[in-house]
């Protein structure tokens, strides 16, 4: 009785985890991408890189699968999966987690192209030749939303949320700070991260605990870098009507009329460009690829459903300052 | 200081605490009538994607109460069919319940909501308008509740004597595998609560959500020495160490640091420094009937 029910139970999931078999790929050109922590749904980052990838499906007829790996080293077991498929030619990496596993299979698999989304840049290490790297200027961006929380608070205190404690989300902190004081320097910021594990991109619940705490303590906006935790901040907002700031899309519906602003990175564009070019035969790795204000590859948000949250006097000064970057008046602080 | 100690602070700590009290007042009935219940986590995990999901099609929030409610039933049913009629061993039991409830719950979630990772978002119990938060009045009542089940009933003696002594408890006629069932039953219904709360409050699921509170619940209930109100005093210790640790996020004190407290003074307390932690003596021992 006993047994039968556990075989039941573990042909039921054997079952549930059979792979869909690949469908005849007829020479269309295949692409394999693996999620960054949090997957799919996060309505930011991996949402905007799958945005890339349904783009490029209509648009050039590609195909594409993806895997949303779980914790640790599911990451590498799934770009290892994709490059040793005969029918996918390109792999992409979503999240600068990948940094590390990735270089080390795109040596392990020239054959291939790889392209990471966020690439941690180490000068001492060459890119492999068939490794893309798309690098953002989020701290470009994060100024300009800092500038506006810093004209826009009316209690001269401001928050952060971040998820995993690193470089790139102190790089958003920093630079939003900076934006902020550069506006107002008496604008004090409330900062706080969600861990210290790739996991901090994914807890909602302790998202909406710190933006609480912040707001608790007279912080009226909060600026999130922080994947699904971010979801969190957007709860705290609609719980005590303060404002919030998006990032990576637009992110306006989740907390709607108290999204004061999103600081989007154009994944979607860059997951979409480097598709484009591994289809036309003009890919070429070993390099970096940056996309800043200037390239539009980062901006903030300001259209119907946000334009009464800004003034009009926010508005002129902060597109001053954007002048100011592109033509680089102003040197935004990274670290 | 002052900014910190206000009721805002109250709330936040205690809706930190209440996805571990539940479920450790379910682990306390568990054990108490001496089957060891690891599988908490996976019912709390459960519990919040049952809730999620149908709330997610019904938009009523009750429903998904109940859904919750019956997943946790049913899980600690399979644990209870496991462990006391095939007397398999109860941690691996657990064990086995838990990853499945990982998986299955992902599976599910990337069937209903084209992601293995996250649902769409949900309504909580805001929508009630009552103005607080309904789970923080039902946790403490079911912890009177509890304390009064287990101490002063006639069930809770039978579950105790189940606990401590089941062939003393058959020789007198109880029927030592209907207690211990109930018991792990109720566990399990507690512990989904536990975990549909958590959905609720934010408002989603996302895979493995419950990081393991399941098993710092089961931590609690040792802390508080297999009694309701001690696992209750050691949830909310929890708790607030958890609310420090937000309150103090980005300054001096190193967060870690802070959050590191409450295992500490668990292991302190296993160890035997404050009074012994004994529990009930046939606690993980399977009831074999003559």
């Amino acid at each position: 009785m006993l047994r039968s029910f556990l075989l039941l139970i573990f042909s039921l999931f054997t079952l549930s985890c059979t792979k869909e078999k690949p469908e005849n790929t007829d020479g269309k050109l295949k692409v394999g991408l693996v999620f960054d922590v949090g997957g799919r749904g996060d309505k930011s980052f991996n949402d905007a890189a799958y945005k890339g990838l349904e783009k490029a499906k209509s648009e050039l007829g590609i195909e594409f699968e993806y895997i949303e790996p779980g914790p640790g080293a599911d990451r590498e077991a799934a770009l290892r999966q994709f490059s040793a498929r005969k029918d996918i030619s390109l792999i992409l990496g979503i999240g600068f987690i990948f940094t590390d596993e990735i270089t080390k299979i795109a040596q392990e698999f020239p054959n291939k192209k790889f392209a990471c989304v966020d690439y941690t840049v180490d000068p001492s290490r060459k890119i492999p030749e068939n490794l893309l790297a798309l690098v953002f200027k989020e701290e470009e961006g994060s100024f300009l939303v800092g500038a506006i929380a810093g004209i826009t608070t009316k209690t001269n205190k401001i928050g952060f949320v971040g998820g995993m404690e690193s470089p790139l989300i102190r790089k958003f902190l920093v630079s939003y700070e900076a934006g902020a004081k550069y506006v107002n320097p008496d604008c004090i910021i409330l900062s706080g991260y969600a861990g210290v594990t790739g996991d901090a991109f994914k807890n909602p619940s302790k998202g909406k605990e710190l933006a609480l705490s912040q707001y608790n303590q007279g912080a009226d906006i909060i600026y999130h870098a922080s994947g699904i935790t971010g979801l969190g901040v957007f709860e705290a907002a609609r719980m005590t009507n303060k404002l919030a700031i998006g990032v990576d899309l637009d992110q306006s519906d989740e907390a709607p009329g108290l999204v004061l602003t999103s600081m989007i990175k154009l994944v979607d564009v860059a997951v979409f460009e480097t598709i484009k070019q591994v289809k036309d035969g003009n890919f070429s790795g070993g390099k970096v690829e940056t996309f800043g204000l200037k390239s539009g590859g980062v901006d903030y948000v300001y259209n119907e459903k946000n334009k009464n949250l800004i003034s009009e006097d926010a508005r002129k000064k902060v597109e001053e300052i954007r002048k100011k970057i592109t033509e680089g008046y102003i040197t935004i602080p990274v670290r | 200081m002052n900014e910190i100690l206000t009721l805002a602070f109250v709330v936040q700590v205690s809706r930190m605490t209440i996805p571990y009290l539940l479920p450790s007042l379910g682990a306390v009935f568990s054990e108490k009538g001496g089957v060891i219940n690891i599988a908490l986590e996976g019912i709390m995990l459960s519990g919040a994607f049952a809730a999620v999901a149908v709330i997610h099609y019904t938009s009523n929030l009750f429903l998904g109460i109940i859904a919750a409610a019956f997943s946790g039933l049913l899980i600690s049913a399979v644990h209870s069919f496991i462990t006391i009629i095939a007397r398999a061993n109860q941690i691996v039991s657990g064990i086995a319940l838990n990853i499945l409830a990982l998986g299955i719950t992902k599976y599910l979630c990337k069937v209903i909501f084209g992601s293995s990772s996250n649902s769409e978002r949900i309504p909580g119990t805001e929508v009630l308008n009552l103005g607080f938060d309904v789970f923080i009045p039902f946790s403490v009542i079911i912890l009177f509740l509890a304390w009064i089940i287990i101490y002063k009933t006639k069930f809770g003696l039978r579950l105790r004597a189940c606990g401590e002594n089941p062939e003393a408890a058959d020789s007198l006629g109880v029927n030592v595998f209907r207690i211990r069932f109930s018991g792990i039953l109720i566990s399990g219904l507690l512990a989904s609560l536990g975990g549909a709360y958590l959905a609720l409050e934010q408002h989603s699921f996302t895979d493995g959500m419950t990081a393991g509170r399941g098993y710092i619940a089961l931590a609690a209930m040792i802390t508080g020495k297999w009694n309701p109100l001690g696992a209750a005093t050691a949830c909310m210790f929890f708790g607030l160490m958890e609310s420090f640790s937000l309150q103090f996020s980005g300054s001096e004190i190193p967060n870690q640091f802070i959050q590191m407290i409450p295992y500490v003074i668990t292991i302190i307390v296993l160890a035997g420094f404050i009074g012994k932690a004994r529990p009930p003596k046939a606690d993980g021992i399977a009831f074999e009937k003559n």
